[in-house]
């Protein structure tokens, strides 16, 4: 969880992603412990109720579970819920400029799609390497 | 701890510090306390280290007035730009000295941070450089364990790493002693991170006081095609413009906004904000050989 932190998003809600990618990424598993609102502040030099707010943000989310006393927890469901979350705003996030971008600068609609799907095949050997 | 400021007013001779101010600061919380040259910062800050009287209105701290009452003022440590010890102590002084004046002094933790910023015992506080000087206040600041402990432009002359040393030890101390910590700063942009809470002062009033969180939900940066933005933007209240080439940028002042369309939305910086509130318009100098 070395990431910089960006100056144009809110702090707590990129504790709060940052998290969640390592949900996905599967660098956090269920029942794994988090940082500690503490360990996060002092990585980043934030304030403690900055990075509360970004663990609650996904406790109100049950992606995340207090153990009073114990600490903060990666719930079963957890990457199940972000995946979810994620897919949702994909279109959003990454088509919509996509598109934008491509409309902008005169880019063919057979252009993208040979594109995405020369990407896809690469993809998907790289993957069978690893 | 609670200080609560009503109706505060501080008059010197010829101009008013602090005008008809009503605050409270309440909790175990960083607070940022904000303000151009002049705004009141320094005034509001040691009147509530007990030292002078309020003009008119009030200021309490716990319910009691601080002022020339050591009862209430041993629970607060003001950490000033300059001026805090005299020049003719060592180092050993200095901390000695403090440790009679601040109930919880913790004169081992005093040692860790002297320690830290390399000063020796028996340096005089006259031959310190600025930074050292500095570095000094912020030691007993962090080491009286006070209650309420107030910073006031704490690190004149310190350099960019002994600065962030400085918010690490700071988080690290509020960790292990939950206070009410007011750091007043220029170096926004560096600090805001730590805050809890933003206060602004203007002209010795209240301008802002919010949660830092909440700030990048209220104020927000708009930019986009220029005929959009106007359109979107009508009757909001802008507190900063600027167009280029088609393209125009606004920021948003206590406004929440959705459907922005194709507009780019970001948080607005403590910094932009602060700047956009306290800016006095430039008009423009023309030399006088070409008017």
């Amino acid at each position: 969880m070395t990431e910089r932190l960006k100056e144009d998003q809110p702090i707590f809600q990129q504790i709060a992603e940052l998290i969640e990618t390592n949900i996905i990424e599967n660098e956090l598993k269920a029942n794994d412990r988090i940082p500690s609102t503490n360990e996060f502040a002092k990585h980043y030099q934030i304030n403690p109720a900055t990075a509360a707010k970004g663990i609650n943000l996904l406790v109100d989310q049950h992606i995340i579970f207090k153990k009073r006393g114990v600490g903060m927890f990666v719930t079963e469901e957890a990457k199940q819920i972000v995946l979810k979350k994620r897919k949702d705003q994909f279109y959003d996030q990454y088509v919509k400029p996509m598109l934008q971008e491509a409309e902008r600068i005169e880019l063919k609609e057979e252009q993208l799609s040979t594109w995405i799907k020369e990407a896809f095949q690469n993809g998907n050997e790289s993957n069978k390497l690893n | 701890m609670e200080m609560k400021a009503t109706n505060l007013t501080k008059r010197y001779a010829h101009k008013k510090a602090l005008d008809d101010l009503t605050l409270t600061l309440n909790g175990e919380k960083i607070i940022g306390l904000l303000g151009k040259n002049g705004a009141g910062k320094t005034t509001l800050m040691r009147m509530l280290a007990g030292h002078f009287p309020a003009t008119d209105g009030r200021l309490t701290i716990n319910d009691k007035a601080p002022f020339d009452h050591f009862p209430v003022t041993k629970d607060i440590c003001l950490i000033m730009e300059s001026h805090n010890f005299h020049e003719k102590f060592k180092v050993k002084d200095v901390l000695n000295i403090s440790a009679k004046f601040h109930p919880n002094w913790d004169m081992d933790y005093a040692k860790y941070l002297r320690k830290s910023f390399r000063l020796e015992e028996k340096q005089k506080v006259k031959t310190l450089s600025k930074g050292m000087y500095s570095a000094l206040g912020i030691i007993v600041g962090l080491a009286s364990l006070s209650p309420i402990t107030i910073f006031d432009e704490p690190y004149i002359g310190l350099d960019a790493s002994f600065r962030s040393m400085f918010y690490d030890l700071l988080l690290e101390s509020y960790q292990h002693n939950p206070r009410l910590i007011i750091l007043s700063t220029h170096l926004i942009d560096e600090v805001s991170k730590l805050f809890e809470e933003v206060v602004i002062l203007h002209d010795g009033k209240l301008m802002l006081h919010e949660k830092a969180d909440d700030l990048a939900d209220k104020h927000i940066l708009l930019s986009g095609n220029k005929e959009e933005i106007d359109q979107f933007a009508a009757s909001k209240n802008i507190i900063h413009e600027s167009s280029m080439l088609g393209q125009k940028t606004i920021v948003l002042y206590d406004e929440e906004v959705s459907d922005t369309g194709d507009l780019s939305v970001s948080k607005a910086s403590l910094q932009e904000l602060f700047v956009y509130l306290t800016k006095e318009e430039v008009n423009g100098y023309v030399p006088s050989s070409e008017a």
